[in-house]
């Protein structure tokens, strides 16, 4: 049974057509890459199955359950992460905190629960560290470099167990040697069944960790098909436009 | 690698700054600087500063805008404002003590005020946070409304007696920790230990009730902000509202909370000056909420939403009124006092400025 399955999926905002008609499936362990032109409706796919918003038509199932989220919480309930491309950090606060936020953790004191500090810092230290990440939990989002603020937002997603994990443009702004951990943690992830869908324009990236490759052009699925039966030039063609359909 | 994880874990435990350098980067620290140079300058200054007289009033005064501005810094650190508070202050020390005029238990009719209160606060922030309306609309518009309730109920005029419980409704504003230890050497006996302990107190501390209510207030608003989800998720949602929405945090909610908190506030101090004034008038409070949000950002907070503490906003109520005491002290014409509250706020928002225009470079 498909971890994932989205069937009709299509997405207006208000003249706007984002997205058209857009159907899916995955399995459990399965990485997909999601590319497409800007505007094409990436972020908006990958925002649906993440509860931002539901869609205008279609449905999606999770392990063969049709769901609706209408709040993102929902959707993470469900066995859903995401990292945002604007990674949703906030400034003002530490890295365990951002890393935390929305399921800190709590501990007794006498008759009150007060927030655990010591715990979320090593914690957060610990998924740092696993994702050989130089930042440091105590120190605010606000002095950090992209690179950290990425390891940030991705550290959020290894608080739960989710089934999938969606990342949007993961490896745009960040260093040679992160970009080979955050694609080590994808393989990672996929070896303990989690399945991955990866927004990304970097075409290298999407061949060494993907298994299958979905194109959306202007709102439309033009092309889903394995990594093995493709090849950069022919998803650039789809992406741009001069190739139709594949 | 053995290598990099060395390096890494080496990197981490760098110290980049001593506790003493992260302290004079704090606004809130040369602000309390600044209010203790003015009160030992005073103190030896002048004659008539620190004297128990004037100290007390010093306290009592700058107690009132102190529990109000915890309520506020909460309402500033989400990214909002309250200016409803001064008329807050006024509709529940008149629903207060009007019911009490009436004969009702001081049991009862504190509780209705403080609630009349509580629903101004609460209709504000559901206006702010489900109906989506801009916080400084929303509470300009309850400022008015609200004053205009209480000057309603009053019929226009003064009220002098407050019922059976008189005494007591003005021991709560206007006394002091004096009767406190009074009453206590009385329970216990002169020829205790906690008797003549309690006897020595009374005579030589004497701290009136208003500012026992903000020391305590104080505490739990600052141990709430650092150690409580609920504080978190406030300096979550003035830093990146959006990114909290998205991360399950419950928003909505939170945004009503503050601004009850903020009217609650404003409704025990109500309660507090009525006791003190033994009178309720229809102006009281008027133009407070200014003075409030001025304690709030000379105590550090930042208007933009973000970053507060409950010291600081105590500690920014208490250089304003020791402005305000020492113009008095120093025979200066009182109306210079809005010049000096006013360079403040600029030196205080500047301050600000200087800093992250450091950071940037």
């Amino acid at each position: 049974m498909p971890v994932l399955e989205l069937n009709g999926i299509s997405k207006h905002f208000g003249a706007i057509q984002a997205l058209n008609d857009v159907s899916l499936s995955m399995e459990a362990g399965q990485v997909i890459g999601l590319m497409g032109d800007n505007g094409a409706g990436k972020s908006t796919l990958v925002k649906i199955i993440a509860g931002n918003f539901p869609p205008s038509h279609g449905t999606m199932q999770i392990d063969g359950r049709q769901l609706v989220f209408h709040k993102p919480v929902e959707a993470r309930q469900a066995g859903i992460e995401i990292v945002y491309q604007d990674l949703a950090l906030c400034n003002n606060l530490t890295a365990a905190a951002n890393v935390f936020l929305g399921r800190e953790i709590k501990k007794r004191v006498g008759l009150i629960r007060v927030l655990d500090y010591q715990t979320m810092y090593r914690r957060a230290g610990q998924l740092f560290k696993e994702l050989k990440s130089e930042t440091r939990p105590r120190d605010l989002v606000k002095q950090m470099s992209g690179g950290q603020r990425q390891a940030v937002a991705i550290a959020r997603t290894r608080l739960s167990n989710p089934k999938i994990v969606l990342m949007d443009e993961p490896t745009a702004a960040i260093s040679v040697r992160q970009v080979a951990e955050v694609l080590a943690l994808i393989r990672n992830l996929r070896d303990h069944g989690i399945s991955v869908i990866l927004i990304s324009h970097r075409m290298p990236d999407v061949f060494a960790v993907c298994d299958r490759i979905v194109v959306l052009r202007r709102g439309t699925k033009v092309a889903d098909k394995l990594i093995a039966d493709s090849s950069p030039e022919e998803v650039t063609g789809l992406i741009t436009g001069a190739i139709e359909r594949a | 690698m053995s290598t990099t994880s060395t390096t890494l874990d080496a990197t981490i435990d760098r110290q980049t700054h001593t506790p003493l350098g992260w302290l004079i980067t704090r606004q809130t620290f040369w602000v309390f600087l600044a209010a203790v140079g003015a009160f030992i300058y005073l103190s030896f200054g002048t004659h008539a500063f620190f004297t128990t007289g004037n100290l007390y009033n010093v306290f009592r005064n700058f107690a009132f805008v102190g529990i109000m501005g915890l309520g506020m810094t909460a309402v500033i650190i989400t990214g909002g404002i309250d200016l409803s508070v001064g008329s807050v202050l006024c509709l529940v020390g008149m629903v207060s003590g009007m019911m009490m005029a009436a004969n009702w238990s001081m049991w009862i009719a504190i509780p209705a005020g403080l609630l009349a209160g509580v629903a101004t606060g609460a209709a504000s922030g559901i206006l702010i946070a489900y109906v989506g309306m801009a916080p400084f609309v929303v509470t300009l518009g309850m400022m008015s409304l609200a004053r205009s309730v209480a000057t309603v109920m009053s019929n226009n005029t003064m009220v002098f007696q407050f019922g059976p419980d008189h005494e007591k409704f003005l021991n709560l504003g206007g006394g002091s920790t004096r009767s406190w230890f009074e009453g206590l050497a009385n329970l216990a006996g002169p020829d205790t230990t906690i008797g003549s302990a309690a006897t020595w107190l009374s005579t030589h501390v004497d701290i009136p009730n208003p500012a026992v209510v903000l020391a305590v207030l104080a505490l739990i608003f600052g141990f709430s902000f650092r150690w409580t989800k609920w504080g978190r998720h406030i300096f979550a949602i003035g830093g990146n509202e959006q990114a909290a929405i998205l991360t399950g945090v419950p928003v909505r909610r939170i945004k009503v909370s503050v601004y009850i908190l903020a009217a609650l506030m404003a409704g025990i101090a109500g309660v507090l000056q009525v006791g003190w004034l033994g009178t309720i008038t229809t102006g009281m409070g008027s133009g407070m909420e200014l003075v409030v949000i001025a304690a709030v950002v000379i105590g550090g907070a930042n208007l933009a939403g973000g970053s507060g503490t409950a010291f600081g906003a105590v500690v920014g109520a208490a250089l304003i009124e020791i402005i305000r005491n020492s113009l008095n002290m120093l025979g200066i014409n009182p109306f210079w006092q809005g010049t000096f509250v006013g360079a403040f706020i600029l030196i205080a928002v500047l301050f600000d400025r200087v800093r992250a225009f450091r950071q940037n470079e």
